[in-house]
C-alpha cells in the first residue's frame, strides 16, 4: 500500500526527471548540502548559547532573535531539496535503514524543540541573562546538538548504503 | 592528465594509510561526515558576519562585535576541514587530486580566506573601519557581497568532487 504510494511518487515526471537526468540530481544534493550546513551551524549557535559555553555575554533571546530566522528559512530549503531527491528514488530511500534513523532523529529534535519553547524556554527571560544557563537549558541544547550531529551523519551514510556517487 | 601526477596518485593509494583507510568502511563517511559538521560551522558563521558587513542584520551592533563573535569559528573550522580533506585525499587521491572540481574548490577557498583576512585586518588597528564613512560601509558591503557566492560555490564545488571523477 504504502510502497504503491511511494511507487507512483517516483513515477511522477518531476520524479523521474530527477532521477533520469545527469545534472539535475548533483544540483538539488548541492543546495541541499548547503542549507543543512546552514540549519546545524545556525542551530549550533543556539544550542552552545543554552550550554553556556558560547555568546556568553548575550542574551538566549538575542541570540535565538539573531539565528533563528536563518535556521527556519535554511530548513525550509532542505526540506524541499530533500523532497525532490526523496522522490526521484522514493521507495529505496523509503526501506532505507539510515534515511528511516535520520527521520526518526528529525522528529526528536523538532520534539526537543518543542519542548524548548513550550516548557524549558517560558521562564527564559528570569535565566536568560545569565552565562551559566540552568540544568534544563543545558539539557536541550546538548540533546539538540547531539541530535542534529547524528541526523548529518545518517544523511551521509544514506549516500553510502544508497547506490550514489559518494 | 599529467603522468607524474597519475602515478603519485597511484602511489599514494598503494600506501599502508591509504590501503588502512579503504579497507575499513566505516572511515571515510565518517570523516565526510565531520568534515562537513565543521563546514556548517564555518558557513553559518561566515553568513552571520557577511550579513553583518552588507548591512542587512546584527545592525545593533558593531561590525567588530560580530565579527569577534564569528571570525574565531571560521579559523577554528579551517584547520579541521583541512585535516579530514587531507584524509579523503589519502584515501582516495586520484578522486580529488585528478579532478578540474578539487582544483576549482581549492581555488575558490583561497579566494574566500583571502576576503576574509581582508575584511578582518583593518579591524586590528581600527576597530570602527568598516563604519568610519558612507564609502567604507560601500566598501564592506562590496566585500561581504563578493564573500558570499564565493563560499556558496565552494560547498557546490565540493558535492560536484563526486560527481565530476575521472578515475
Amino acid at each position: 500500500m504504502i510502497d504503491s504510494l511511494l511507487q507512483s511518487l517516483q513515477d511522477t515526471s518531476i520524479a523521474s526527471a530527477i532521477r533520469e537526468g545527469d545534472s539535475l540530481f548533483p544540483w538539488i544534493e548541492c543546495v541541499h548540502v548547503l542549507a543543512l550546513t546552514l540549519v546545524i551551524g545556525s542551530i549550533a549557535i543556539v544550542d552552545l548559547r543554552l550550554l553556556g559555553i558560547r555568546s556568553r555575554d548575550r542574551t538566549v533571546l538575542d541570540t535565538t532573535a539573531e539565528v533563528l530566522p536563518i535556521t527556519w528559512t535554511a530548513f525550509v530549503v532542505a526540506l524541499a531539496s530533500g523532497g525532490l531527491m526523496f522522490a526521484s528514488n522514493a521507495v529505496t530511500y523509503a526501506h532505507n535503514a539510515f534515511f528511516q534513523a535520520k527521520m526518526s532523529l528529525l522528529v526528536l529534535a523538532g520534539l526537543n524543540m518543542l519542548g524548548y519553547h513550550l516548557v524549558v524556554g517560558r521562564d527564559a527571560s528570569s535565566w536568560q541573562n545569565a552565562a551559566t544557563t540552568p540544568f534544563k537549558a543545558r539539557v536541550v541544547g546538548g540533546a539538540s546538538l547531539a541530535l542534529w550531529i547524528a541526523i548529518a551523519a545518517c544523511g551521509r551514510w544514506i549516500g553510502f548504503t544508497i547506490n550514489a556517487p559518494t | 592528465m599529467l603522468p607524474s601526477l597519475d602515478s603519485f596518485c597511484d602511489r599514494l593509494s598503494a600506501s599502508a594509510l591509504s590501503q588502512a583507510i579503504q579497507s575499513t568502511e566505516w572511515v571515510i563517511p565518517t570523516v565526510q561526515t565531520v568534515h562537513i559538521l565543521a563546514v556548517a560551522a564555518v558557513m553559518s558563521s561566515i553568513l552571520m558576519f557577511d550579513l553583518r558587513l552588507i548591512g542587512v542584520r546584527s545592525r545593533r551592533e558593531s561590525v567588530v562585535a560580530v565579527a569577534a563573535r564569528f571570525i574565531p569559528v571560521v579559523w577554528y573550522g579551517l584547520p579541521i576541514l583541512l585535516v579530514t580533506g587531507a584524509i579523503l585525499i589519502i584515501a582516495e587521491p586520484a578522486r580529488a587530486l585528478q579532478n578540474p572540481v578539487f582544483i576549482l574548490k581549492m581555488t575558490l577557498i583561497l579566494l574566500a580566506a583571502g576576503l576574509t583576512l581582508v575584511s578582518q585586518i583593518p579591524l586590528r588597528r581600527d576597530r570602527g573601519f568598516w563604519e568610519a564613512s558612507i564609502s567604507r560601509r560601500r566598501l564592506a558591503r562590496l566585500v561581504g557581497c563578493l564573500s558570499l557566492p564565493i563560499w556558496v560555490a565552494i560547498v557546490f564545488a565540493g558535492r560536484w568532487i563526486a560527481y565530476m571523477r575521472s578515475h
